[in-house]
């Protein structure tokens, strides 16, 4: 199960959350700090997955945007990030060709996260919930 | 209209110029903007334009979710315009009370119920998928029950979109209101012969969520997962069928042999790597008994580890531990791949492949294992460094040493970890040291030999890191001093200057071993010199008495004999004897003054036991006297009962040592001891006057030993009496008078070493026959030396007791529905809350109990941790023995005085002679204390 998702651009600002477990607000502030220190040092080139209190975490780059998602120790990490880049290609056919910016502005269509999250198969359907 | 919210509507500022604007505020003044912001928020969000409501709390819900800021207050303002008939009105309300609302804190939640009712059997579907995502996300027991209807409808939807997020939001309904799942869960199953591919996985989905925590309810459905399994062609729903079917396959073995068929065509058509690893993992994890689907699934994780991708190589590895539990073949196999990935740029993947390297740990291979391993530590950086000695470590201490075979070619490797130069496993060596010497017999002189090294080697004290190995070296360079080949060198090394750069609680320990070592050699001088003066016409007798004229004489002489270096006693003459001494008094004289009550008080301990010793020293270069000789032989007696009390083997200790003991008849435990503290009230003025460590300690204990004389004559009386009375309910806990020293042990050892090491042979030889019939271990020609350890082990097991009553309830639920009634009768049992163990207790814990409840964690605190001995020495030497030392010296001159506090000083003791393992762990400290005190008291007699 998918715990929660984060997008952290490169200078360590969150762009976009989406919790899905309770958290606190003091909880969400340390869950950020703690793993904005930890993948945003990692180098180029290495495995896309953080180990965290016993969950994991798989994050991907996309241009300066890190988009993480913390997921359950048995859960696919492959499937995840097969998840995650489905998520930036809606993002991408809705915003036509999408930047940091566009994200920054329109944070409260957030139902997009929603919607990859049900992994529903077409993303045009998607993107018409979008839209709407 | 009013006035004030149309201005507000016409200047408000939207989310996109706040936006704007928060950009381009100088950083620094963030923080100064935001409040601004919130202010502004805060009066346009009473407004009674929706409009403006809802962009203020568009800003607020932004401000919330990426500044952290507290939105709580404005939760009211949430519910008021989900009301709002414009969409997007009601989306913002929605999207803030989803982000926002915490199901278990907001109040004002259940207003939203009725709110989400009409929305979720609206005509519109985005007000319907709206509700229903929310309702996910803030869902709790009552919105549960009150919406659990309406998601009854919606899970039949004709509209897709609808359907599927209705199930995807039953999960959550199901988790907070198990009951709902009586009534939706057959909807639920219908759907999994849906057509739509999104519906499909939806409740592919739920039920991989759900399978998760009680994977036996749903064994009836298998039928149904393996159609989805067979036919459907979509990944991402396949590999939830796959995590459903790990689950289930371990319960019903025919299951197993049905899919493992189609897992493998799957594993061999798909391109796809994140399908493929799925069936590896449910090959490995579920299915290992097949052997041809195990060896496929090892190959396609060979063919993971060679490839470039780095997610794919941790991947991979992960797969290999999945397997090294069942079957460390496929591992071995592996090696070469492993080994390689343990040079990988990746420390995620180092550690990966670190873990697996260690699972492939035998006895045989060890030894190289641990060469490669820290030859790679050496060249690592310091974090992987450290990583790499924790998981030797582990694995080589793992269960009592079982790799080990070799002791003493570990505790050479032990020193050399020690060595590494990013090494901060300081601690764990340490206590691998310490136990090694409890346990390993054989090892001993080899470990002496290693601590030797370390003691020795001035330029380790510098390294805080290495203080830890370096007081267990000490401590074993002490405990054993009779293996060592040379004692002085030893002493000169525990003394030596640059210990002042320990911590005070290593430096007592130094101190501490110095204080063994010296017993030992004065000892065993005094065994030499009473062997020989026992045989008083042989010629060596003569020889001796010459030799020490010769001494007297000419000191010269004897510093230009040779000493030999075959045996100990060699050394000792008087001479050097008297060097030895002279040396630790030099040294420890200016600690005597310490500030650390540790360091100070050992070093007193031992400056005290020379002032008794010497005497008798010098005294055999001196012409005897009838006086002299008198008090020699006391002295002489004394240290033969320190050094006896010091050779006793120190073994390891079980944790259910304390709990063998059983608790003496009489003992209660729950007793109140308010009359002990008043027999000892009297003691503690003289505390703080005999304590201070800054000022000197005569001038006021003249003082003070007058008004307390006066004092305790009044006192004494009374206290007799109550002491008396004391003694006679709890007579089984006084020790029987002029027996102080010697411990009456009438209860049963908490561990016999000799019994166990028969029943470890046994053991061992069982082993060996077994190794010797699969033929994989050359014979060895010599045994290993034994361990010694408990049957019952000495981790207590600390039950994982997760209560899953939530988890409980659904399958309860499920199987009601699944399977019918009869289903019910045998799970409720289950359902019954589990009893609550807590008895409150009486909160005044007796000094008893808690004198008891400190040996119970004693023997839970590691074996052969040398702090517990200076942590209850703190409790008691501090609190009883050295407050009576220091009033025997300050106002005890009488001996019916001495007598007195003589039976109090027992008082205090009858606790932890009260049970044998206490008296194993406090032997070196209480003991000693005890004999200094009872030297002090010779004196004054």
């Amino acid at each position: 199960m998918i715990h929660f998702v984060l997008l952290i651009s490169r200078q360590g600002k969150v762009r976009l959350t989406k919790w899905y477990s309770p958290y606190s607000q003091k909880e969400r502030t340390k869950v950020i700090r703690e793993l904005s220190g930890m993948i945003l040092t990692r180098a180029p080139k290495l495995c896309n997955f953080v180990e965290w209190r016993g969950y994991k975490v798989v994050y991907k780059r996309y241009a300066s945007l890190y988009f993480c998602m913390c997921i359950d120790q048995d859960d696919n990490e492959l499937e995840v990030l097969e998840i995650i880049h489905h998520f930036v290609e809606i993002l991408d056919r809705y915003f036509g060709s999408v930047c940091e910016l566009d994200l920054i502005f329109n944070f409260h269509k957030d139902s997009l996260v929603e919607a990859a999250k049900e992994q529903a198969s077409s993303i045009s359907n998607m993107i018409a919930q979008a839209t709407k | 209209m009013t006035g004030p919210s149309l201005m507000d509507s016409l200047f408000q500022r939207s989310i996109d110029d706040l936006i704007k604007a928060l950009r381009l505020s100088p950083p620094g003044t963030e923080t100064a903007f935001v409040a601004k912001a919130i202010d502004e928020i805060r009066r346009e969000i009473k407004s009674t334009d929706p409009h403006t409501k809802a962009a203020a709390l568009q800003k607020l819900t932004y401000l919330h979710s990426l500044h952290g800021l507290d939105m709580s207050w404005a939760a009211f303002h949430s519910v008021e315009l989900s009301s709002s008939s414009a969409h997007s009105h009601k989306r913002t309300a929605y999207l803030s009370a989803a982000l926002a609302f915490n199901p278990a804190t907001t109040d004002v939640l259940l207003l939203l119920t009725h709110q989400l009712r009409k929305d979720l059997s609206s005509p519109n579907v985005h007000d319907v998928s709206l509700a229903l995502s929310t309702l996910s996300s803030i869902c709790n027991t009552d919105l549960a029950r009150d919406l659990t209807p309406e998601l009854f409808t919606l899970l039949i939807s004709s509209k897709v979109t609808v359907r599927k997020k209705a199930i995807a939001t039953v999960l959550r309904v199901f988790e907070c209101y198990p009951d709902a799942v009586r009534v939706c869960f057959k909807r639920v199953v219908e759907n999994l012969e849906n057509s739509d591919l999104g519906i499909l996985s939806a409740v592919v989905g739920l039920f991989c969520e759900l399978t998760e925590n009680e994977p036996r309810s749903y064994l009836p459905l298998a039928p149904e997962f393996y159609k989805i399994l067979v036919d459907c062609k979509n990944n991402w729903v396949l590999i939830k069928v796959l995590k459903i079917f790990t689950k289930l396959a371990p319960l019903e073995p025919r299951l197993g042999k049905r899919v493992v068929e189609p897992i493998c065509e799957i594993m061999k058509t798909m391109g796809a790597k994140s399908l493929v690893f799925e069936c590896v993992r449910t090959i490995l994890t579920s299915l290992s008994e097949h052997d041809s689907a195990v060896k496929l699934a090892v190959s396609k994780v060979r063919e993971f580890l060679s490839e470039d991708d780095p997610n794919l190589k941790y991947l991979g590895l992960q797969a290999l531990a999945i397997v090294a539990k069942k079957d460390i073949l496929a591992v071995v196999e592996n090696k070469d791949l492993v080994v390689k990935a343990l040079s990988d740029s990746d420390l995620n993947i180092r550690l990966e492949a670190l873990r697996l390297v260690m699972c492939m740990v035998s006895e045989d291979n060890v030894m190289e294992i641990c060469r490669i391993l820290i030859s790679h530590a050496l060249k690592s950086d310091p974090e992987f460094c450290n990583e790499i000695l924790g998981f030797i470590l582990l694995t080589c201490g793992r269960n009592y040493y079982e790799v080990i075979f070799y002791f003493d070619w570990y505790v050479l490797f032990l020193g050399e970890m020690a060595r590494v130069p990013h090494c901060q496993k300081g601690d764990e060596i340490a206590t691998q040291l310490i136990d090694i010497g409890m346990r390993v017999k054989d090892a001993r002189s080899q470990l002496v030999h290693v601590a030797r090294e370390l003691v020795i080697d001035p330029a380790l004290l510098g390294n805080p890191f290495m203080h830890a190995v370096l007081s267990a070296a000490a401590w074993v360079s002490g405990e054993y001093i009779k293996l060592s080949r040379n004692p002085f060198e030893i002493m000169e090394a525990l003394l030596q200057p640059r210990t002042s750069l320990l911590s005070p609680s290593v430096r007592a320990i130094y101190i501490h071993s110095a204080f063994k070592v010296l017993m030992f050699c004065v000892h065993s001088y005094l065994k030499l010199n009473g062997e020989e003066s026992l045989i008083p016409s042989t010629l060596t007798d003569s020889e001796l008495v010459s030799d020490v004229e010769v001494d007297d004489h000419n000191m010269i002489a004897t510093n230009g004999q040779a000493p030999s270096a075959s045996s100990v006693t060699h050394h000792l003459t008087q001479e050097s004897l008297l060097a030895l001494v002279n040396l630790v008094e030099i040294n420890l004289g200016p600690l005597a003054g310490s500030n650390e009550v540790e360091v100070l008080e050992r070093s007193t301990n031992v400056l005290g036991l020379i002032k008794l010793i010497k005497p008798m020293i010098l005294g055999s270069l001196n012409d005897s006297e009838g006086d002299q000789t008198n008090r020699e032989l006391k002295a002489s007696e004394t240290v033969k009962l320190i050094f006896d009390s010091c050779s006793e083997d120190l073994g390891p200790v079980s944790v259910n040592a304390q709990e063998k003991v059983p608790i003496p008849n009489g003992l209660v435990l729950k007793e109140n001891l308010d009359d002990l503290e008043e027999i000892c009230g009297d003691i503690k003025l003289p505390v703080l006057t005999s304590f201070s460590l800054v000022r000197p300690q005569f001038a006021e204990v003249s003082n003070s030993a007058e008004c307390q004389d006066k004092e305790e004559s009044e006192l004494s009386t009374e206290s007799t009496s109550l002491l008396a009375e004391h003694r006679k309910r709890h007579g089984l806990y006084y020790l029987s008078p002029g027996n102080a020293v010697t411990v009456s042990n009438d209860y049963p050892p908490a561990h016999d070493p000799y019994g166990k090491a028969i029943v470890e042979d046994e053991d061992l030889a069982k082993l060996t026959e077994k190794s010797l019939v699969t033929g994989k271990k050359p014979i060895q020609s010599k045994p290993r030396p034994v361990v010694v350890k408990f049957d019952d082990g000495e981790v207590t097991n600390v039950v994982t007791n997760r209560t899953r009553i939530k988890a409980d309830l659904i399958s309860d639920a499920v199987n009601e529905v699944l399977l019918g009634d009869e289903a019910t009768t045998s799970s409720s049992s289950r359902r019954k809350p589990p009893k609550s163990r807590r008895v409150t207790e009486d909160s005044n814990i007796s000094i008893v109990k808690l004198v008891w409840e400190v040996a119970n964690t004693m023997g839970m605190v590691k074996r052969g941790d040398v702090e517990p001995q200076a942590r209850i020495k703190n409790m008691i030497a501090k609190t009883s023995i050295k407050v009576i030392v220091g009033c025997m010296v300050s106002t005890g001159r009488g001996t019916g005085r001495i007598k007195q506090w003589k039976l109090k000083h027992q008082s205090f003791l009858i606790f932890f002679y009260s049970n044998a393992f206490l008296t194993k762990i406090l032997r070196s400290v209480v003991v000693i204390n005890i004999l200094v005190f009872f030297s002090h008291w010779n004196w004054l007699c």
